[in-house]
């Protein structure tokens, strides 16, 4: 049995590792932010349309099925509850406002934090442990300028241009699911869904989007940079990087929608 | 030049530094051997504060760089280049790119310039053929050697080299040694190279220095460093066939 006061010490150090590691990720973060105003000077340029292209292309396989399959879960889901009340065609605005509120930036943030940040976290933790990292600040070449801002500038971009694209599937998705198999038709599935949902619910969504691009770049850099232990470590900062991503994404997603809509 | 005063650093629980004090003075070219494991690399890393001490002064140019603010810390590292034990080349840009890195980071010059001083380094280090290539497709000693044209191209002042020729063939490595004695000869630079090489170690160093356990256990020129009374220093000589009575040519015998 381990003693009261030893446990109590050990969840006291880990407590303030936590806040130190936080604290050394916002660091990252504000420099990265502040660089980004070279995000397009030519020494930078390359690099951030590069990380742009790939965060873009990369992912674009996997967010096209889940969205649509999002989207038809959902039609699917809250038609065959509607229809005990012959109310199927409300599929429309159900699926619109949840996916653009919620399931659109949820689902693209998912799926970006586990292919593009864990593509992250192991490239710059395989910098780490190789020493590339300490060979750039020995050529006064700042990390966090050179690394972390052209991948914060393509995702914050490209997380909500990637959630409009989900979005639109997922509602394209709910469409064909109330055509063939709820008697709903097209027309009235559309009239219904752009009735109900706002400009309101598109901004928040966005917005969301955006929050989670700059949680995937953070959380995925900041374990790059901490890894330690060669392989093994790259291994253990890619897993902690998507485990991490995927918590605060869920938890901020509440936030924010409980912040905007109570 | 550069100035280790009690310097102490433990790494995961062991003292791999045990209050070292040296110097290294202008022009010098001092070779630091001991056995792996011995703290050679983590003594280059506190030279340009990629490791701080847990005690201790590092002075470059009569200056504490302990405590250096950012920019101030730039500043004094532009005086260093640096080649690292693995190379580490960034492995998604091509070597010109690679060597031509620092130049485009700090440098306001035109793309022809860029391209005339690494083509000018490249050639010096054998390596023409090899600009457009990846550093994943180049062997070991062609990794060192970018990660050496890098280290020089903007025309450093002190030059740290961590087992510059541990995995070259020894033509390529006489090569490299020749370059490194050049570089002091002929402009000057002040170089502390990390060497498993007492051949070569023997041939570059104005100074040799030996760590073991935490501790420097032989610091003299090439001459005396061979005749030490020390005994770890000869067991370590013998271990190389280096005898004292052998002759050996050293960087200064041929001066
Ligand atoms: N970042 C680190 N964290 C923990 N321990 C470290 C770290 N860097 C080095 N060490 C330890 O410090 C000691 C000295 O390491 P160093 O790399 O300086 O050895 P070296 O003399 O360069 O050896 P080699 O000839 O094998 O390169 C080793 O025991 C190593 O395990
Ligand atoms: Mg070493």
């Amino acid at each position: 049995m381990r003693s009261p006061a030893r446990s109590t010490r050990r969840f006291g150090s880990q407590v303030l590792q936590l806040m130190h590691d936080t604290g050394h990720a916002m660091f990252m973060l504000l420099e990265a932010a502040y660089f980004m105003r070279y995000a397009f000077s030519k020494r930078s340029r390359t690099e951030t349309a590069t990380q742009m292209f790939t965060t873009g292309i990369k992912s674009l396989a996997v967010i096209t099925v889940v969205a649509l399959f999002t989207g038809m879960i959902l039609a699917l889901q809250t038609g065959l509850e509607l229809r005990r009340y012959g109310q199927e065609v409300y599929i429309g605005s159900a699926v619109a406002v949840s996916m653009i509120r919620e399931m659109g930036p949820f689902m693209t943030g998912l799926i970006i934090a586990a292919s593009v940040g864990s593509a992250i976290a192991a490239q710059i933790g395989t910098m780490t442990v190789s020493e590339e990292i300490a060979a750039l600040e020995v050529m006064s070449i700042n990390p966090n300028r050179f690394l972390v801002m052209p991948r914060l500038v393509a995702l914050i971009v490209m997380m909500p241009l990637l959630t409009v694209y989900t979005n639109i599937l997922g509602i394209l998705g709910g469409a064909l699911v109330g055509a063939t198999q709820l008697g709903v038709s097209v027309q009235a599935y559309m009239d219904n869904a752009t009735q109900f949902a706002t400009n309101k619910d598109l901004y928040v969504g966005l917005f969301k989007a955006g929050v989670f691009g700059i949680v995937i770049t953070a959380v995925s850099c900041h374990q790059g940079f901490m890894t330690t232990e060669g392989a093994v470590g790259v291994g253990r900062a890619t897993r902690r990087a998507v485990i991490i991503s995927f918590l605060i994404i869920l938890v901020l997603g509440y936030v924010i929608t409980r912040l905007f809509y109570i | 030049m550069i100035r280790f005063e009690n310097i102490t650093k433990a790494l995961g629980g062991k003292t791999v530094l045990d209050r070292i004090s040296f110097e290294v003075s202008e022009g010098e070219t001092l070779v630091i051997v001991g056995l792996s494991g011995a703290g050679k690399s983590v003594t280059l890393k506190h030279m340009i504060r990629l490791m701080q001490p847990d005690s201790g002064v590092v002075m470059i140019d009569g200056e504490s760089i302990n405590d250096l603010g950012r920019s101030a810390l730039q500043v004094t590292r532009t005086k260093f280049g640096m080649l690292f034990q693995s190379a580490a080349l960034l492995q998604w840009m091509s070597v010109k790119d690679n060597v031509a890195l620092p130049l485009r980071e700090h440098m306001k010059i035109s793309e022809e310039e860029i391209e005339k001083r690494v083509a000018s380094k490249l050639n010096l280090l054998n390596l023409s053929d090899a600009g457009d290539k990846f550093p994943a497709n180049l062997s070991g000693g062609m990794q060192k050697r970018v990660g050496l044209a890098r280290a020089i191209i903007m025309n450093p002042k002190i030059v740290l080299y961590d087992e510059p020729t541990s995995g070259l063939d020894p033509v390529t490595s006489r090569r490299i040694d020749d370059l490194i004695v050049d570089m002091r000869k002929e402009l000057g630079i002040t170089s502390v190279v990390v060497t498993h090489d007492l051949h070569s170690a023997l041939f570059i160093g104005t100074r040799i220095m030996m760590l073991h356990e935490g501790r420097i256990v032989e610091n003299a020129p090439p001459e005396e460093f061979i005749r030490s009374k020390n005994e770890t220093v000869q067991s370590f000589l013998e271990s190389q066939y280096i005898t004292k009575k052998g002759k050996w040519e050293t960087g200064l015998s041929h001066e």
